[in-house]
């Protein structure tokens, strides 16, 4: 099991100048704001569910950048369709990054489905995504840090990690019409 | 007097004219002309949704890209979009959405009649301009003035194409 904090934090410490980040409500965007504040991160806070469409729209909008996104297991479970959209649309440039503990931490550690019976890898790949992976162990990390910021995607790795309720912390602005302004001129640029 | 204009065809026009090419939706009859020439264009990409309110974030992700789209579906998918459509709103983002109404004129499956009904109030609620078009004449002008609000005010705007223009499904046994 891996610890998501520091991992989020791995992963975007060599990022390349044409990443942008988008990261699901909730632990994940704490984790992705923890690890430093970046022009290039939209970080959501609320619309649960759309985190991965936007990041398709994105890529899309923009195909010489890279698109990682950065999403809980709650957040995904509650749009498997988009994961059809994505293996449809195919984008070369879209890598996502699922950190999965099992549980919806922010409101009390309720057990999410992929506690149970349900395998987000397998999800992908059922919805077409072939380049689908899970990631359990810390040797691994290196390897997954290369494939978010270069396999062909769409890429999707589920990362098996601690279940932890780690401290806030906020992104710059909890206006998202501030948030989107910043973003989209360095994601434009 | 039967009105037998191609409404299709200006909505295409003004999307064209504005720089819309990224169209997503959840297939409707009621769109399907439209979708078909925006399929035969090079300039515009077609992205079929599981879900209508996939749309909002496509569309809200594009435009943080730079690139302007629109979301066409029927007033069935318009109650999916609820909590999705925070997203523009809080963050002013420009959304545009045509929705082809059902169970409103004529309607004959009592099943279309809520959502139908329920359609223009689930968008004020949630801060969505609406607009109506109730004659193809009017089509064409209605959906450019909502573009243009959309994108110039960065709002959600909504054209609801009433089924009185569209024409009522008709469903015969037999």
């Amino acid at each position: 099991m891996i610890n998501r904090r520091p991992l989020v934090a791995f992963l975007l410490a060599e990022r390349p100048d044409n990443l942008l980040v988008v990261s699901s409500l909730g632990s994940s965007t704490w984790d992705v704001t923890a690890a430093g504040d970046d022009a290039r991160n939209f970080c959501f806070i609320g619309a649960m569910g759309q985190a991965a469409p936007f990041a398709l729209g994105l890529a899309k909008a923009q195909p010489d950048k890279r698109v990682l996104l950065i999403a809980g297991d709650g957040e995904v479970l509650m749009g498997l369709g988009a994961l059809a959209t994505i293996a449809t649309e195919a984008p070369a440039n879209l890598a996502i990054v699922i950190l999965d503990n099992g549980a919806y931490v922010e409101t009390g550690g309720q057990a999410t489905a992929t506690a149970v019976r349900t395998d987000l890898e397998l999800v992908a790949k059922g919805a077409g995504i072939a380049n689908s992976c899970t990631v359990r162990d810390e040797s691994q990390t290196e390897d997954l840090r290369q494939a978010a910021y270069h396999a062909p995607g769409p890429y999707l790795a589920t990362v098996k990690v601690v279940l932890e309720a780690l401290p806030l912390a906020f992104p710059h602005s909890f206006d998202g019409a501030v948030s989107i302004n910043r973003f989209r001129d360095a994601a434009t640029s | 007097m039967t009105e037998s204009i191609n409404w299709h065809q200006d909505i295409f026009d003004v999307l064209r004219a504005q720089d819309f090419s990224l169209i997503a939706h959840v297939p409707d009859a009621g769109h399907t002309p439209l979708i078909k020439m925006c399929e035969a264009n090079n300039e515009m990409e077609v992205v079929t949704l599981t879900t209508e309110q996939d749309g909002v974030g496509l569309l809200s992700g594009a435009w943080a890209g730079g690139r302007k789209g629109v979301l066409l579906m029927q007033s069935s998918g318009v109650g999916n979009c609820g909590n999705a459509l925070a997203l523009p709103a809080i963050c002013r983002i420009p959304f545009l959405t045509i929705v082809s109404m059902r169970g409103e004129w004529g309607e004959f499956i009592p099943w279309q009649i809520p959502m139908g009904q329920g359609t223009p109030g689930l968008f004020e609620s949630m801060g969505v301009r609406v607009f109506r078009a109730d004659y193809q004449r009017e089509v064409g002008a209605t959906v450019e003035a909502a573009a243009q609000l959309a994108h110039n005010t960065r709002q959600s705007a909504a054209v609801l194409l009433s089924q009185k223009m569209i024409g009522a499904k008709q469903f015969k046994e037999g």
